[in-house]
């Protein structure tokens, strides 16, 4: 239980995609994201609850989270 | 059941046969006279066979509907008159660029604006080939007897399947009301075309591919799933900025007509072989030509009669040939000079053009056709 | 303890969403801009599409002009972008004739309700069977930020840089005038409520109209002082929207002036295909 509870989530970020909108950085309830020149990037995967707020408002289909 | 096919019609009435006739199963419109029975007839006949009609809340809507009715693979038509025809415009055009085949009849009453809606004109000449704005290609087709109405009703759903192009019926109210007695052709007495459809498997399918002059189109719901937009677009549909591809998608849907316009004219000739004076006029003004020529020639005068039933694209290789042998061509019509500029642009001072010309409602009548006639004779 | 809860929610959410099941290859990125609220409508969209299981090939998307219009170049069905304002109409032509075909409508405020009001109006009252989502952004983004037919008054646009003095209209409330028998609100940040609301929009037989609240970062919320697209999407569509569900709990002055969220109107009308119908068996009878 506690080493499948301890496993972080798969944050993927589609570069390309992401216009730096920063909508998914504000949304964010645990401050996992942070804007890194043109794009998101991850600062802090273990404060991750995968509430998928990111990608739900994610307009550029750039970021998904995965178990 | 022989004598049954024959019946006394108002051209409109010919009008809901001929696109009938063509399998026509799709309508949109809105009433406007003098075009409105083409409407009353077909809401009755389409139900009857399956079809489907609407009356739409304008001519914009009408349009959009009946191209929308034609992606799906239904031969679909709208017919109007001149403000109406004016309000299609933007439909027409992206008919045009998106290259979806329809039917518009625009029966012809005096203009601009409301003008006389109950009367005659034939002043939509230049705005089947110049109202819809950019460069796009047009065919129109111009019959002058109520019979000829149901069979260019037939030509016109031809050339619009075969060519993926919208085609416009034009002819003028006393057409449009006149009662004739007229045979319906059997089946299979007219052709009647179908549009290509593609037979490719859908991944490889181009809804504009460039390797066919005019590329099928599969109708939605087909499982070719495709892209449709005005912006001009590259094979696939898709929008493109790319200037050869913009050049390509402009000249392509222009040349699909341009090199066929041999097999999209057509014209009667009455008389022309030894013809001195020629008239080249159109609708129900040739049929006042059509007898003056008569009285010209029962009188000794080497009269001849040109009749474009395609008057767009221009017959301007029958009228610049005829303008080299003719000392005069005459072109009446109903408007205050139309055709007469084409004519003149073919004949390009080779011959006399002269127009005769008349905006008050009534049609031009034979005897005013035959004094100018004289005048050259 | 509470980690069986949290997966029982999170087997509810739609997401991770395999957008490119519907998404056409190599379309993306989009043309709108950073913080447009397109693509976050777009995406609730997909995923009510997923949970109707209605097959690609039986979708037509019909748009008109405008940023929003833009959304079915980048899906893959059958889809045609038309001319501003006549999406409605196209639409009408497809239904009626396919009328097997689920036909979706994707219209901005400005391509709806000024240019296609009419065929808006007389869409909603044919009671078709089409399903259409506006985007409403008070603005005319793709010409560059004049003021619409739901800006606010008192707004800044390009044209009305003296403030607007136009009311706006509601789309909802012209959708429910006019006929439509299913209308509803909602916006790009309430995104999964969007999701369910745009599902059952799907799911009606006949009009159904979602007004869907979203920003426009770039035009509208720059001349009208917003810090950013979250500033906007706090600010319009978190704090000046409740849902419809809500508003007998809530205090008038927390619902004063807000727009309403939700299923707005849901009644059963004859559809207007399946009256078409009819008239084919009457007419083929009849004979």
């Amino acid at each position: 239980m506690g080493e499948a509870a301890a496993k972080l989530p798969n944050i993927v970020i589609h570069e390309k995609l992401c216009k730096a909108c920063s909508i998914c950085v504000d949304f964010c309830p645990t401050n996992v994201l942070e804007i890194k020149g043109s794009c998101v990037a991850v600062k802090n995967l273990a404060a991750c609850t995968r509430c998928q707020l990111c990608d739900l408002r994610c307009p550029d289909f750039a970021i998904q989270i995965f178990d | 059941m022989a004598e049954k096919r024959k019946k006394l019609l108002q051209g409109n009435e010919a009008c809901v046969e001929g696109a009938l006739y063509a399998g026509c199963m799709f309508y949109a419109g809105y009433p406007i006279t003098p075009s409105t029975e083409i409407a009353e007839g077909l809401s009755v006949r389409l139900p009857q066979r399956g079809g489907k009609f609407i009356q739409m809340e304008d001519e914009i809507a009408s349009i959009a509907a009946a191209i929308g009715g034609s992606m799906t693979g239904l031969k679909s038509l709208t017919a109007t008159s001149g403000p109406g025809f004016s309000l299609k415009q933007e439909g027409l055009g992206y008919a045009c660029i998106a290259e979806i085949p329809l039917v518009i009849v625009n029966v012809m009453r005096g203009g601009p604006s409301t003008g006389y809606p109950t009367g005659p004109s034939q002043s939509d000449i230049m705005q089947a080939k110049w109202g819809t704005h950019g460069d796009h290609p047009a065919i129109a087709v111009t019959p002058a007897y109520v019979q000829e109405i149901l069979s260019e009703t037939v030509r016109a759903f031809n050339l619009s399947e075969k060519y993926r192009t919208p085609v416009i019926v034009l002819y003028d109210e006393i057409l449009g009301h006149m009662r004739e007695p007229i045979t319906i052709p059997d089946a299979g007495e007219l052709p009647v075309v179908d549009r290509a459809k593609p037979t490719c498997p859908p991944e490889e399918y181009f809804p504009y591919d460039e390797k066919y002059e005019v590329p099928p189109l599969a109708p939605f719901g087909t499982g070719y799933r495709y892209h449709v937009t005005g912006l001009n677009h590259k094979k696939d549909g898709f929008p493109t900025n790319d200037s050869k591809q913009i050049r390509e998608n402009n000249m392509r849907i222009m040349n699909k007509i341009e090199n066929h316009k041999d097999e999209i004219w057509k014209n009667e000739e009455k008389f022309l072989d030894d013809a001195k004076i020629a008239v080249v006029t159109i609708g129900s003004t040739a049929r006042s030509a059509n007898f003056a020529v008569r009285v010209a020639r029962e009188q000794g005068i080497k009269a001849g009669l040109l009749r474009p039933l395609t008057v767009w694209p221009f017959p301007d290789k029958a009228v610049k040939e005829l303008s080299k042998r003719v000392r005069a061509i005459i072109v009446p019509e109903l408007n205050l000079g139309q055709m007469v500029l084409e004519v003149e642009r073919c004949a390009g001072g080779a011959c006399a053009v002269e127009g005769i010309h008349r905006v008050d409602g009534e049609p031009i009548n034979p005897a005013q056709i035959l004094e100018v006639i004289k005048k050259y004779a | 303890m509470s980690e069986p809860a949290v997966k029982e929610k999170k087997q509810k959410l739609s997401v991770p969403f395999n957008y490119d099941k519907y998404m056409r290859p190599h379309k993306l990125p989009h043309i709108w801009c950073p913080g447009c609220g397109h693509g976050i409508v777009l995406k609730s969209l997909l995923r009510a599409v997923e949970a109707t299981g209605i097959d690609k090939d039986n979708i037509c998307m019909v748009s008109g002009i405008g940023c929003s219009s833009r959304t079915p170049g980048y899906v893959d069905f059958n889809t045609m972008h038309t001319l501003h304002g006549r999406a409605f109409s196209f639409a009408t032509g497809i239904k009626l004739a396919k009328p097997e075909m689920k036909v979706i409508v994707i219209s901005g405020d400005g391509d709806a309700l000024a240019i296609g009001g009419n065929h808006f109006i007389h869409t909603c009252r044919r009671n078709i069977d089409l399903t259409a989502i506006v985007y409403t952004n008070s603005t005319y983004g793709m010409t560059g930020g004049q003021y619409s037919p739901t800006t606010p008054i008192g707004d800044i646009a390009t044209t009305s840089r003296y403030g607007n003095i136009e009311p706006p209209f509601d789309a909802c409330e012209m959708a429910k005038a006019a006929g439509a028998t299913f209308v509803a609100r909602g916006t790009a940040y309430h995104t999964l409520e969007l999701e369910k609301t745009i599902l059952a929009a799907l799911q009606h037989k006949g009009m159904s109209v979602v007004d869907v609240i979203d920003a426009c970062p770039t035009y509208y919320g720059r001349m009208n002082k917003f810090k950013s697209a979250t500033h906007m999407m706090e600010v319009i569509e978190k704090d000046g929207t409740v849902n419809v569900k809500q508003v007998d709990k809530l205090p008038p002055e927390k619902v004063q002036g807000k727009l309403l969220r939700g299923i707005l109107h849901n009644v059963e009308r004859p559809e207007y295909c399946q009256q078409y119908a009819n008239i084919i068996e009457k007419a083929k009878g009849g004979k």
